[in-house]
């Protein structure tokens, strides 16, 4: 059965009892920070969806990122604030959309053609918000007008925006968990391992893929929607293949094929990257803050295969000199 | 043994497959009957995999026809053939390690179920696909080792499992790839018997280089060489065949 284990129960419910308690005791600048984290959770979960159950190595997430972005600056009204009530399903559908079209053709191919393919299509979207005058060029476009509903949620308040976010990082893991133990989520386990034996017992593996693939998709597209909001400014930067290469660092620098593992590494990623920017610890080194971020995501990844959330075993053996299994698969 | 009307589950008709110049199936015919055990020899590069791929629906052929329970399933795709009662195992074991020797079965059984987009259901309570799971590991002689993972089962358990996952799609037709590759004398015998048990109910196909075991389990043997057969006939009449055994029983 699909036991969740005690210690990752107790992890999840302290992990997001935290981030709810947090704004009671932090400022404005750390109500962003953190909100700017959960978004990238969300986006990075729902890379995971991809890589780590359906084996599918997607380079081009952050082209749907974008487009749940810029639909949200692009639909909402020039004068007046929108209702998220429709604003946000748009902005979601329309990535969707987008996931569609392009998983329909890059899922006919595989392996590293797969990833090239994926990545072509999310450079295609990335110049025409470069290069058109939709998009608005290198300088993006300004959203004056925060979404709300009526005043009861305001997202242009910090506080109500962190907690609109909170709900959607929750609801995004708990769908994902259900999703993945559903049968839906045992066959794209199954595609992952060995799709000519799903082949061979009946599924058609083409479907299933696709609808991952769309799932994944508008859900980077609602970290999209949040991202323009927070911000109230979108820029080509956020269809940039880096931001794409950076969320597969995330999740497998927080543990490939575990739910925990995208949340993990889209904090421990963020965190990091700031660490190694502070003028105030490293001084005029903090401009080559890549080359310690770089070198301490290598040193992660050969200590700690499993990624992060293999560190609690890692730990215990050291201790103990024997191999504890906590991070148990579905038995 | 035929009975006095054969019940013909799977037919191949005049199949042949090119690779460009090189003609890997020619004109081959086969037919499967239930409650018979079918082999089909033949040396390295026989064609023997290329012919169950063709069958299976992994490959499309250049020319021929199958009959899958009496409908055309030429054009048809491997999982609609899945579908419809015929299941295959591999060369190479095609199992799940990470998941248990029940859930191997229970995903296999999950192809039957109609409405897998119901996406908020435990897939794990399903009680369709567990019933099938059941019953696929029961006939193997796998209930031991429901609650094993995969991968930490022995090489004879892991083909049984291999044919419990074929089992939990309920097939007809069974196509197996060299069931018997690898094994010990007692996990021969032991995989021997279940599939004469299997054969009551089930049309089977075997692909298979033992011969004393092939000799001893099977109902009609078909001999091929180059692509093509040169005799399909009771064991003890491919025996006494003078083509065969110029042609492949001498050779060892």
């Amino acid at each position: 059965m699909h036991t969740i284990s005690q210690g990752r129960l107790a992890f999840l419910l302290l992990f997001f009892a935290g981030l709810a308690l947090y704004p009671l005791i932090a400022g404005e600048y750390g109500v962003d920070f953190v909100t700017k984290i959960m978004i990238y959770a969300i986006l990075a979960l729902s890379l995971e969806l991809l890589v780590g159950n359906v084996g599918l190595v997607c380079f081009g997430q952050a082209a749907f990122f974008g487009i749940g972005a810029y639909g949200a600056v692009l639909l909402s009204p020039q004068d007046a604030s929108a209702s998220w009530l429709w604003l946000l399903p748009a902005c979601v559908a329309a990535a969707a959309l987008y996931a569609l079209f392009v998983g329909a053709l890059s899922l006919r191919t595989k392996g590293v053609y797969f990833i090239m393919v994926t990545l072509a299509f999310a450079q295609m979207a990335y110049y025409v918000v470069h290069d058109t005058p939709l998009g608005g060029g290198t300088d993006g476009i300004y959203l004056y007008f925060k979404p709300g509903l009526d005043s009861a949620i305001d997202l242009s308040k910090p506080h109500t925006l962190y907690y609109f976010t909170l709900v959607f990082l929750v609801w995004t893991f708990v769908f994902l968990a259900i999703l993945l133990r559903s049968h839906f989520g045992r066959a794209l386990a199954g595609i992952k391992i060995n799709e000519q034996r799903m082949l061979a017992s009946g599924f058609y593996t083409y479907p299933y893929k696709l609808a991952a693939f769309i799932t994944s998709g508008g859900i980077a597209g609602l970290a999209g929607f949040l991202f323009a909001v927070k911000d109230g400014f979108v820029n080509p930067e956020m269809m940039s293949w880096h931001l794409s290469g950076a969320l597969l660092i995330m999740i497998i620098l927080g543990g490939l094929g575990y739910l925990e593992g995208a949340l993990i590494g889209a904090f421990a990623f963020i965190f990091l990257q700031e660490f190694f920017k502070s003028d105030a610890i490293f001084g005029s080194f903090a401009k080559h803050w890549q080359l310690g971020l770089g070198l301490t995501i290598i040193a992660c990844v050969a200590l700690l295969p499993k990624g992060l959330i293999g560190l609690p075993d890692w730990i215990h053996k050291r201790l103990y000199g024997e191999k504890r299994i906590i991070t148990e698969k579905m038995s | 043994m035929t009975t006095a009307t054969p019940d013909i589950l799977l037919q191949g008709r005049d199949i042949t497959q090119r690779w460009g110049g090189l003609v890997a199936i020619n004109q081959v015919s086969i037919a499967l009957e239930r409650g018979t055990i079918h082999a089909v020899i033949g040396t390295n590069g026989a064609g023997k995999s290329t012919l169950i791929n063709i069958l299976s629906g992994e490959i499309t052929p250049t020319a021929g026809k199958i009959e899958l329970l009496g409908k055309d399933a030429t054009r048809w795709s491997q999982p609609r053939r899945a579908r419809h009662g015929l299941g295959r195992s591999y060369q190479r074991n095609t199992i799940f390690p990470d998941f248990t020797v029940f859930e191997n079965c229970r995903l296999a059984a999950q192809a039957q179920v109609h409405r897998p987009w119901i996406w908020w259901n435990n897939a794990q309570k399903c009680k369709i696909s567990v019933s099938s799971a059941e019953s696929a590991i029961t006939q193997a002689g796998l209930t031991e080792a429901t609650d094993r993972p995969a991968g930490l089962l022995s090489h004879g358990q892991k083909r049984q499992l291999e044919i419990a996952m074929c089992l939990a799609t309920r097939p007809e037709v069974l196509l197996l790839d060299e069931p018997l590759a690898g094994m010990g004398a007692e996990e021969t015998e032991r995989m021997l018997a279940l599939l004469n048990n299997l054969k009551a109910n089930h049309a089977i196909l075997l692909v298979e280089h033992d011969m004393d075991a092939v000799f001893r389990i099977a109902d009609k043997i078909t001999v091929m060489v180059n692509g093509s057969v040169i005799a399909s006939d009771t064991p003890d009449q491919i025996r006494s065949n003078a083509d065969v055994q110029t042609a492949y029983l001498g050779a060892h």
